[in-house]
């Protein structure tokens, strides 16, 4: 039964080797200097690059985390710490719907709130869609991490007079850092790939974009314009796109668990 | 007191009896007050979101009434309009993808956690966190040139010739399939109930392991029937993480699935769901019917969503009166 | 650490702040169709002019429509015109008028996939319109075999597929069949997103010729330039004169030409099954949605400039990216047009 087990998380890193394999062999020989940094050319020239694809994207993934970790994390203390269980059950349920929300479908809502009343495309509204779509992801998990801190942590904490904020800053946060940590890192990951939410929010930009408020690329909708054009060469590019934005979400991944690495942890058997 | 439980005292276990003034001088209201503002804001989001749906569905609405949940026509050139083959698909697809992903995720996730030594257990969580950042597009395109002809030239066939007494798999395939569909979205929504099963049994305090083996039973017994039950909540939430994406997946889905909006028995035969025909005609909308219906689409599935994110927390209520570890809803 | 990371986010912030103050910017969105030829022309564009950037985005005909009459971009394109209800609601939305300006010919093919059939096939309109609804299942059919005397069909079940995803291709492909099946035209008609009596729908130009590669025996539809730059064979279709063409881009532009005496004033015109010896029948203008007034000068003159440009330097890059360029007459209109423009 536990060869089984092992069998099942065989299937599952196979399927992302394939992947990447793939992505390596089709767009390996796309990734130049010139790809990094580069503006992309038409079609039938070379030595083109998503430079500002790159760029953008990790603008619009900044500002993504900035609206949507502050809310989930939040707002998961609250479910855990403070709240009473009918309005844990809204929260959470609010939570789930929103999370299966299709990506088109908050980017026409971001279109709505961020775009049209300022007849703006912008790097903003971008970021305000993929950050929606992190907030349920990182809501749930660091709920569930958060739960998961024995009791008597917490019994001891107050014994020894700690206010419940304090408690819970210093020591409920970081004995369940991990958790938290994995799941930002997975709300993350799951926007840094998202396409529809940015056409109708931070549109695209062949040239590079300037500030907060012009449209930009983003790795995304450049790998899925690409991908869909009849060019080979475009096809390429598009592997090679993915490969990159892959390659930063394991950077950012190992960054982030080595640098945040700290202090107490819950003891693993 | 002297059993570890999983019940946790919700709001400070003597909050009453002080005064609001000393609770209000330690922050401790403060802290409430802000971490319930974010938690309503989510609720807010939400509601909004259906509010917008709702305002922008308006034509669809008017004209077909509930008799869009039963037509199973989708004309955009007449402007006849109905939801009812894409609700199928978006649920035949997302049960093909659970049926696949949760065994397989658990099974993995339990490996990883209980199996695996520390450092390949860390590893290989890396880069199965990687599946959830693969852009959606590129799995379209793994699908159209991997997973569909597979599909057509070897899955399919074995399927007919094995389960065909099955009305499931019967019928015509051409690779481009509901259960196509159904194993990229597998692949996709993976990652979401390993990664959080395997942190949640992984803080499953040893003294539960400990205090099983002391009883004499083996590794796996242990395993499946202490550590998983009591990371039990957690389980379940990484299934609904994986339940919603696979009920939104847009782009990948609208690559294999077929894009036909028909019905069918049969798994092998192509189909639409819900996301995949937002996706591939929003943009191109010509009227305003056509547009407010795709919308109004958008709406059935956040109703859609209401209802099983529903009907799976009373699964869970029921089936907790028997097991260990307290239900979450 | 918190120190780092802060100073990150400030370095970040200010480079995102730098402003190009001089360059000015333009947006425009719509069709996926012209997509590799306006990529090519806007940057040819701002190579010739370095202060003016063109930023195009295909999001798709509807898109450009909707997203040109909110306002949020500078202005559109679409494969299909805009039909009356849509130019309404610029109007009403704006106070003026938004114009049409053809800029390429595209034109659809078909295409298909027959294990042991190399020749080149030749499809009669009512053909490609019977397989289409369904009437016609099998590629040894008379009203296929009629048509390709000496070819060995097989008498296998034909596979349609079709787009799935909305597109002006559909829509050149459906205003087509409308035009040469009273059936088709009653039944199904035209639009982007048709209501396919049978078929398998493809994601994209991608998905359908991905589709027909990989199922033996099926049949699809795609742009010209698709086929050209992907090396994939397809058939002769029959033109309104009668003759079997082969789409190419000097047939093209002849369907054009064909039509420019009946243009109207307003360049809104579907010519499909053009009269003409040498007109392919599955051509088709796609346009640029320019609004009639400007409130902003600068803008206006650039684009002005840029339409200049494209009529004329602009029409020599069509032919390397497979595009029929568009006729002399129909130049000289746009020409005449463009000076309403304020």
């Amino acid at each position: 039964m536990l060869t089984l087990t092992g069998v099942c998380a065989a299937v599952s890193v196979l399927a992302l080797f394939l992947i990447l394999g793939y992505l390596v062999v089709r767009g390996g020989a796309s990734l130049n200097w010139a790809f990094f940094t580069r503006l992309p050319v038409p079609v039938g020239e070379v030595g083109g690059g998503m430079a500002n694809a790159i760029v953008g994207s990790a603008k619009l993934l900044l500002f993504a985390t900035l609206v949507g970790v502050p809310i989930g994390f939040l707002g998961a203390i609250y479910l855990a710490e403070f709240s009473g269980s009918k309005m844990a059950f809204v929260v959470r349920y609010a939570a789930d719907l929103l999370n299966g929300v299709p990506s088109i479908v908050i980017g026409i809502f971001a279109y709505a709130l961020a775009v049209l009343p300022f007849k703006q495309f912008s790097t903003l509204a971008g970021g305000f869609a993929l950050g929606l779509m992190m907030i349920p992801i990182t809501l749930r998990s660091t709920e569930e991490f958060l739960r998961s801190v024995p009791n008597s942590l917490r019994e001891g904490a107050m014994a020894l007079g700690a206010s419940k904020w304090k408690m819970i800053a210093t020591v409920i946060v970081p004995a369940a850092y991990r958790g938290i940590l994995t799941a930002i890192l997975l709300a993350f990951a799951r926007v840094a790939g998202e396409t529809a939410p940015l056409i109708f929010t931070a549109f695209g930009n062949n040239y590079w974009s300037a500030g907060w408020t012009q449209p930009t690329a983003s790795l995304p909708v450049t790998i899925y314009n690409y991908a869909l054009s009849p060019y080979e060469d475009w096809h390429r590019q598009a592997w090679a796109g993915g490969l990159v934005l892959l390659g930063l979400i394991l950077m950012i991944n190992i960054v982030a668990r080595g640098i945040l690495s700290r202090g107490i942890s819950v003891s693993r058997s | 007191m002297a059993t570890a439980s999983t019940s946790l005292p919700s709001a400070g276990p003597v909050s009453g009896s002080r005064s609001f003034l000393s609770r209000l001088r330690d922050g401790d209201e403060i802290a409430r007050l802000i971490t319930f503002v974010f938690a309503a804001t989510v609720v807010l989001i939400s509601i909004l979101l259906v509010l917008e749906l709702w305002h922008d569905s308006v034509l669809p609405r008017h004209k077909f009434g509930l008799g869009f949940f039963r037509t199973t026509t989708w004309n955009p050139v007449e402007g006849d309009f109905g939801a009812l083959p894409f609700i199928y698909g978006t649920l035949v697809t997302a049960a093909v993808a659970l049926f696949i992903a949760v065994p397989l995720g658990i099974g993995a996730a339990i490996f990883l956690a209980e199996l695996a030594p520390p450092r390949v257990s860390d590893t290989l969580e890396f880069f199965i966190d990687l599946l959830a950042a693969v852009p959606s597009v590129i799995y379209g395109v793994l699908g159209i040139f991997i997973v569909v002809p597979l599909m057509r030239q070897y899955i399919a066939p074995s399927l007919k010739s094995i389960l065909g007494f099955l009305p499931l798999f019967r019928g015509p395939a051409y690779g481009l399939s509901f259960l196509t569909a159904g194993i990229v979205l597998a692949i996709m929504i993976i990652p979401y109930i390993i990664s959080v099963s395997r942190e949640v049994l992984l803080s499953v305090p040893r003294d539960q392991r400990e205090a099983a083996l002391a009883v004499g039973s083996t590794r796996w017994e242990s395993t499946w029937k202490v550590v998983v039950p009591f990371a039990r909540s957690g389980i379940m939430g990484s299934i609904f993480l994986a339940l919603a994406r696979s009920l939104g997946e847009t782009m990948a889905v609208a690559m294999v699935i077929g894009n036909d909006p028909k019905i069918s028995a049969s798994l092998l035969a192509p189909g639409y769901s819900i996301a995949a025909v937002i996706a591939n005609e929003l943009a191109e909308a010509t009227s305003e019917l056509h547009t407010q219906s795709l919308i109004e689409l958008g709406l059935v599935l956040f109703l859609l969503t209401f209802v099983l994110n529903g009907l799976a927390r009373i699964l869970i209520v029921v089936t907790s009166q028997r097991g260990a570890g307290r239900a979450r809803a | 650490m918190k120190r780092i990371a802060g100073i990150i986010v400030v370095l970040l912030g200010a480079a995102a702040g730098v402003l190009w103050a001089d360059a000015l910017s333009i947006n425009g969105a719509g069709a996926s169709f012209p997509n590799p030829i306006y990529t090519k022309w806007f940057d040819e564009y701002h190579k010739k002019n370095p202060n003016i950037q063109i930023n195009y985005q295909s999001i798709g005909s509807g898109g450009g429509i909707k997203q040109v009459t909110e306002g949020t971009v500078d202005f559109g394109a679409s494969d299909g015109p805009m039909n009356d209800e849509q130019l309404k609601a610029y109007q009403d939305k704006h106070g003026s008028p938004i114009l049409h300006f053809p800029t390429v010919l595209g034109a659809v093919v078909p295409t298909y996939n027959i294990p042991g059939v190399d020749a080149t096939l030749n499809f009669t309109g009512e053909a490609l319109a019977a397989i289409y609804l369904g009437k016609v299942t099998k590629w040894n059919d008379p009203l296929i075999a009629d048509a390709n005397k000496g070819v060995k069909l097989p008498s296998e079940d034909i596979v349609v597929v079709h787009r799935a995803d909305g597109s002006g291709t559909s829509y050149c492909f459906t205003d087509y069949l409308s035009k040469v099946s009273e059936e088709w035209k009653t039944k199904v008609g035209k639009g982007t997103s048709p209501n396919w009596p049978v078929g398998l729908g493809g994601k994209g130009s991608e998905g359908v010729t991905g589709t027909v590669k990989n199922t033996p025996n099926s049949i699809g539809y795609v742009e010209l330039i698709y086929a050209e730059a992907n090396k994939i064979p397809y058939g002769n279709v029959k033109n309104a004169d009668g003759v079997f063409l082969k789409a190419s881009l000097a047939s093209v532009t002849a369907a054009a030409s064909g039509a420019v005496k009946d243009m109207p004033a307003d360049f809104r015109v579907s010519i499909t099954n053009a009269k003409g010896k040498a007109a392919y029948p599955i051509s088709t203008f796609t346009w640029l949605l320019i609004p009639e007034k400007f409130s902003d000068s600068a803008k206006r003159d650039a684009i002005k400039g840029f339409v200049t440009w494209m009529l004329g330097d602009g029409q020599n890059y069509t032919e390397a990216l497979s595009y029929a360029r568009l006729p002399k007459e129909v130049v000289a209109k746009e020409k005449k047009a463009l000076a309403e423009i304020q």
